[in-house]
C-alpha cells in the first residue's frame, strides 16, 4: 500500500503524561556515550543552574518516537517500515529538560510529499509541560521508499 | 579565556575548531542505544535482516550517531542545557562490523556566531573512513 499523503496536516493531540526519570537519563547518556556529569550528578547539574539533572540533547527521540508512532505504526498510514530510511531530525529546545519533567506531546504531520515514487513524511513533535509550556519540538523526516525498489 | 572553565562567546571567531574526537561503536553499543531509546528496529542488530533489506550489514541508529556526535559540543560548552537546538541529515549509513567496530570520526568548527542571541553555531564534520555521514550537522549553543 502506497504512503497516504491525506495525512498531511493531520495533528494528534497530546496523549499521556512521559515523566523523565534520572535512571533514563542515565541509561541514554551512557548509550550515547555522553560523560558530561551535569546528565548523572545532580549536584554537578546544580552547580550549573539546574533544578535536577539534564537530558542529553536528543534524549527527547525517546519522547518523539513513542508519539510518532501514533502515526508511523498506522496500518492507514501505508508506511512500511522495511522500507524507511531516516532522512533528517532537528530538536529546538525551549529550554533544556530535566529529570522530574512530566511531558505531553503533540503530533502534527507536517508534510507527505511523494516525487519519483520516493514517499517523504515529515513529523513535528511539540513537547510540553502539563500545563502547556514549551519545552521542546522535534522534527523528524523520513524517507520511504517505493514497494518495487530494493 | 573563559567563566568557570566555559567558552565564551566573544573569544570565538568563525572557521575556528574547538573540538574534535573519535568515537568507536560495536554491536553491543547498538544493543544499549535500542533499549535506551525504544528504536528496536532489527537492522540495527540483526545481520539477516539488514542485508535482506539491501544494507551492507547491521548499521548504526542515525539517531545514535547523532547523539554521539554532539557530546564533543555539550563537554566543549560545559553545559548540556546550553544546546538550544541541533539538527542533521543522515547522509550515509554507518556499518558496524562483528567483531569489530567502527570510528566516527567528530570536527566541531565555529560556523556562525550570533551576538545578539549569545549563540555560536557550531558545525560538526561526522565521518567514517573519510566519507561523511552525516550532513549539515549544526548544533546551536548559548554562550556568555
Amino acid at each position: 500500500m502506497p504512503v497516504d499523503t491525506s495525512f498531511a496536516g493531520r495533528a494528534y493531540p497530546p496523549g499521556d503524561v512521559y515523566v523523565v526519570s534520572r535512571e533514563k537519563l542515565r541509561e541514554f547518556a551512557e548509550a550515547t556515550g555522553a560523560t558530561h556529569p551535569a546528565h548523572t550528578d545532580v549536584d554537578a547539574a546544580r552547580a550549573l543552574g539546574h533544578p535536577d539533572v539534564v537530558a542529553p540533547p536528543t534524549f527527547a527521540v525517546v519522547i518523539a518516537q513513542r508519539t510518532e508512532a501514533q502515526y508511523v505504526d498506522d496500518p492507514a498510514a501505508g508506511i512500511d517500515f522495511g522500507r524507511v530510511v531516516h532522512a533528517d531530525e532537528r530538536f529546538t529546545h525551549h529550554r533544556p529538560i530535566h529529570a522530574g519533567d512530566r511531558l505531553r506531546t503533540a503530533l502534527h504531520v507536517d508534510a507527505v510529499t511523494q516525487r519519483a515514487g520516493l514517499s517523504m513524511v515529515t513529523t513535528r513533535c511539540e513537547i510540553a509541560d502539563e500545563d502547556g509550556t514549551p519545552v521542546a519540538t522535534v522534527v523528524s523526516t523520513l524517507a520511504v521508499r517505493p514497494e518495487d525498489a530494493a | 579565556m573563559s567563566a568557570g572553565g566555559r567558552p565564551v562567546l566573544a573569544d570565538l571567531e568563525v572557521g575556528q575548531e574547538v573540538a574534535r574526537r573519535t568515537i568507536t561503536v560495536d554491536r553491543a553499543r547498538l544493543v544499549r542505544y535500542a533499549g535506551a531509546s525504544g528504536d528496536f528496529n532489527p537492522i540495527h542488530w540483526n545481520e539477516r535482516v539488514a542485508t535482506a533489506v539491501g544494507l551492507p550489514g547491521v548499521i548504526a541508529h542515525g539517531m545514535w550517531t547523532m547523539g554521539a556526535a554532539v557530546t564533543v559540543v555539550v563537554d566543549w560548552a560545559g553545559d548540556p542545557g546550553a544546546v538550544v537546538d541541533y539538527q542533521t541529515r543522515f547522509t550515509r549509513p554507518v556499518p558496524v562490523p562483528d567483531p569489530g567496530e567502527a570510528s566516527v570520526d567528530v570536527v566541531a568548527t565555529v560556523g556562525a556566531l550570533d551576538a545578539e542571541a549569545g549563540t555560536a553555531r557550531i558545525d560538526l564534520m561526522v565521518s567514517v573512513d573519510g566519507s561523511r555521514v552525516l550532513g549539515k550537522a549544526q548544533a546551536v549553543v548559548r554562550l556568555s
